[in-house]
């Protein structure tokens, strides 16, 4: 199954018309969550707001993500060792505040931790591959020196 | 000898995700209250005292105001030893509140943030008694860097 989020902050109805459109040729499952879509999608099946346990078991059940450059959704991933293709917002199309996922995107891509796809070609063309593997894997929790320093600032 | 409480604030999302890396490891030392944005994020944190408020962003500012009120009500129940957020907006007027009460405030700015500080993380910059950036070069004179919710 593929699992297709985009967050739970605005909509990204570029992303999930492109996913709608080449759904037809996987031969797979592919789950959406939409979040105040004005399209029609016909080739997929949508989820609306998930509560984090209801979202972790749709996460933990996929074969690959593809996701908005959103840092919960790549952090998910990449604990988890799901291989994930990130497709960034774009503010200028007005599908977020400030261009920073194409920042995140492209910080994330050169760290070699996930995939990016800038247009529909791209993605188009990952999701299709069939040999995308979890490129990362972080620790459980943040860095032991982060933690420590906090604890000598809180006392 | 009992825990000292901490207040750990974010929104529902990427924010509250990279709190709870970073506030897990520290519930063996401190008792960790939690405030974010959407009531469903209490599954992740059963076992602790949680609230929630209102979202906003700057396109809904207006809802800030019943926040302000639950935010000042949970600081006078709960008063926390120190706040500590990963933002983003509400997390931010909780810091600014809690600092008018001269509690210990500490920003931890998003690790989505590579190429500078979020829009409320420049504002934080300017009140909170910490803040850190998940980013080495984006260190400066007031932001640290002391490593990231990877773990790396």
């Amino acid at each position: 199954m593929i699992f297709c989020t985009i967050g739970t902050q605005a909509p990204f109805d570029r992303m999930l018309k492109i996913i709608d459109e080449i759904a037809p040729l996987i031969d797979e499952e592919v789950i959406a969550q939409v979040y105040k879509t004005d399209v029609k999608l016909k080739n997929i099946r949508t989820v609306d707001f998930l509560s984090p346990t209801e979202f972790n078991e749709i996460f933990n059940s996929a074969r690959l993500i593809v996701a908005h450059a959103g840092m919960g959704t790549i952090i998910s991933a990449l604990v988890r060792q799901k291989p994930i293709i990130i497709f960034p917002r774009i503010a200028s199309l007005g599908e977020h505040r400030n261009e920073h996922q194409l920042a995140t995107a492209e910080k994330m891509k050169a760290l070699g931790y996930v995939y990016v796809a800038q247009n529909a070609d791209e993605l188009k063309d990952l999701i299709l591959k069939k040999d995308l593997v979890p490129l990362h894997k972080i620790k459980d929790y943040a860095s032991e020196s982060l933690i420590n320093e906090l604890k000598s600032v809180i006392g | 000898m009992k825990k000292k409480r901490i207040l750990a604030v974010a929104s529902i999302g990427g924010h509250w995700i990279q709190l709870l890396r970073i506030t897990k490891p520290l519930e063996e030392f401190y008792e960790v209250v939690y405030l974010s944005t959407n009531s469903k994020c209490q599954s992740l944190v059963p076992e602790n005292k949680f609230f929630h408020i209102q979202d906003f962003n700057r396109w809904s500012i207006w809802q800030a105001i019943p926040a302000t009120i639950k935010i000042l009500f949970v600081l006078l129940f709960i008063r926390p030893k120190a706040v500590i957020t990963t933002g983003a907006a509400p997390g931010l007027l909780t810091l600014i509140i809690a600092r008018m009460f001269f509690i210990n405030t500490i920003w931890i700015d998003s690790i989505a943030n590579v190429k500078r500080l979020s829009s409320s993380g420049k504002i934080a910059r300017k009140i909170a008694h910490k803040i850190y950036t998940q980013w080495p070069n984006l260190v400066d004179d007031k932001v640290k860097y002391a490593g990231n919710i990877f773990g790396d």
